[in-house]
């Protein structure tokens, strides 16, 4: 693309309350379809493994924990996998469940989230409300067990720091039982729903070539028939220890990523209720003390609720890594947008934007519309969601049905 | 899969392998010339299917470090190829014509650590804003955090 054409941008925001993370898209279109899509960032990049190396291995997990606010849990975990990696530390099997526990209830809020903000961009606002309303009790099970709704601390080299107390394990059961079957009215109502099928089915589709091709993960490529997940793969904490499956579309569409989604919720309670069940019959200890990590290298990996969150870490036998480096799963997941949004219309592209659940971190989202004769600015973020929206009410005006 | 993924690789690239590293079964390092890295990518990710996760660099003070990172997802075997660069003249060849999802790392590098990758499509900045100064790498030892950028 003609980098005069870029010149011309004129970034809108810095705020855009949609989406959680700080990024630009340029879409140059051709009348309604998309023609080319720029991307930049850096909005929030803040030196996170720069900083590292100036932090005790210690005090790192809490740094990490504060690369995502949404999966603040995976960062954390996929480090300390990564310095048990390098130090061939065994973690004892309660602090096992407690990690998996911690880990799977992050997976239900974030996919919650997601549903929830994918429902908004669609106008289905009822679907939005649902979503965060029934992520809340999961927010406070945080909170009873971790004594914070985010950023919850509880990862530690060795094993957990916190342990899960028994007079809160029927309390956490108790709101499990009741989220099921919100999760399952909501699920069926998504599947069952014939203006999101016509809406989402074969939009901005990624095939398995896609996923290879970019290193794509998560429910990403789960949708796209490609069954890899970290927690299957390559069991950390507690996930060989328990039954469940790992779900899996052939479509490639955002509507397959919103059913992997979903389904992945169920599996989450499943895992979460079975360590619960061993928690109460396993005493042990919570940590083992690791005093130093010597010098080597060290790689760890999990599942995040987007994909594998990747960390490496080398020591010099001090106290402190003298390289860390992290890989989120929206950096190998956003690139694929070259492959999903390209001849796709301007009022499809913000659902399939979000169809990755793209997230690094926090804060603002800006989305701008070019055209791609005169370069000049369109539309803004919110404007592409008010197309979104007003597809939804055509198909739906169409289709007979009420909003 | 009966042989170790690490032992096949070494087979087939025998000496060019220059050093292996088992830290353990599930994570082999194996040190290759920069000339045979597109050689054994090709081979990992084409032939036996891997998935590549990241690359990462490493300044290692005398020298720089990338270490590429392919997943053997269903033998659960993180294989990671490292090749080493000098500090005067880094410069590596580009993965991203064999594997798409490789550009944005090698920019990043690119950017962060000052690597020349050679064949790269587009090796603009990913992250650094518009107005960081010219060869100002701040993963390099030598940048302290209290460095101001225009100094």
């Amino acid at each position: 693309m003609d980098n005069k054409k870029k010149k011309v941008v004129v970034p809108i925001g810095p705020y855009h309350p949609l989406l959680e993370e700080p990024e630009y898209f340029a879409l140059f279109c051709d009348g309604e379809v998309v023609v080319d899509v720029e991307w930049q960032a850096g909005y929030n990049h803040r030196g996170i493994e720069k900083l590292c190396e100036t932090k005790s291995w210690d005090q790192i997990t809490f740094l990490v924990e504060r690369v995502c606010g949404i999966c603040s849990t995976s960062h954390p975990f996929a480090y300390v996998n990564a310095v048990e990696d390098l130090a061939k530390v065994e973690i004892p099997e309660r602090a096992r469940y407690i990690r998996s526990i911690v880990g799977e209830l992050e997976r239900i809020h974030s996919h919650l989230l997601w549903v929830g903000l994918a429902g908004h961009f669609l106008g289905y606002n009822t679907v939005f409300m649902w979503a965060w309303k029934y992520r809340e009790p999961v927010l406070d099970i945080f909170e009873l067990i971790t004594g914070n709704r985010q950023s919850y601390a509880m990862m530690k080299i060795g094993g957990v720091r916190r342990d899960v107390l028994d007079e809160d394990i029927p309390v956490v059961e108790r709101v499990l039982d009741e989220l099921k079957p919100k999760l399952e009215m909501l699920t069926q109502a998504v599947l069952d729903d014939p203006v999101l099928s016509a809406r989402l089915k074969g939009v901005g589709v990624l095939t398995a070539q896609d996923i290879k091709d970019y290193g794509a993960v998560g429910p990403t490529a789960r949708a796209s028939g490609v069954a890899i997940d970290v927690r299957r793969d390559s069991p950390c904490a507690a996930y060989g220890l328990v039954n469940w499956q790992v779900i899996t579309c052939q479509e490639g569409d955002v509507f397959a990523k919103a059913v992997v989604r979903l389904l992945e919720c169920f599996e989450s309670v499943k895992i979460i209720q079975q360590c619960l069940e061993k928690l109460k019959k396993n005493r042990g200890p919570i940590a083992v003390e690791v005093r130093e990590i010597p010098p080597g290298e060290g790689i760890g990996h999990y599942e995040a609720p987007r994909g594998e969150v990747f960390h490496y870490v080398r020591s010099d036998g001090t106290n402190r890594p003298v390289r860390h480096k992290i890989r989120a799963p929206s950096f190998v997941n956003i690139p694929t947008f070259r492959a999903s949004c390209l001849g796709q219309t301007i009022s499809d592209v913000a659902i399939i934007l979000a169809g990755v659940d793209p997230c690094y971190c926090c804060t603002e989202r800006m989305l701008t519309v070019y055209d791609a004769q005169s370069g000049r600015k369109m539309m803004t973020g919110t404007d592409l969601v008010r197309l979104s929206q007003e597809k939804t009410e055509k198909i739906k005006q169409k289709m007979g049905k009420n909003g | 899969m009966n042989d170790h993924i690490g032992d096949l690789i070494q087979k087939r690239f025998t000496e060019k392998i220059k050093e292996v590293k088992t830290h353990s079964s599930h994570r082999v390092y194996l040190t290759v010339e920069k000339e045979d890295l597109l050689a054994v990518a090709d081979y990992l990710f084409r032939e036996k299917g891997a998935r590549f996760v990241i690359a990462s660099a490493v300044d290692e003070l005398n020298q720089f470090e990338i270490l590429y990172h392919f997943s053997f997802d269903k033998e659960d075997v993180m294989v990671s190829l490292r090749v080493r660069l000098t500090r005067d003249n880094p410069e590596a060849p580009s993965l991203s014509g064999l594997i798409k999802g490789a550009a944005w790392i090698e920019r990043e590098m690119h950017e962060l650590f000052g690597i020349n990758f050679v064949g790269h499509p587009g090796l603009k900045r990913l992250l650094l804003p518009e107005d960081w100064p010219e060869k100002v790498y701040p993963l390099r030892k030598e940048f302290f955090m209290t460095e101001k950028k225009e100094g």
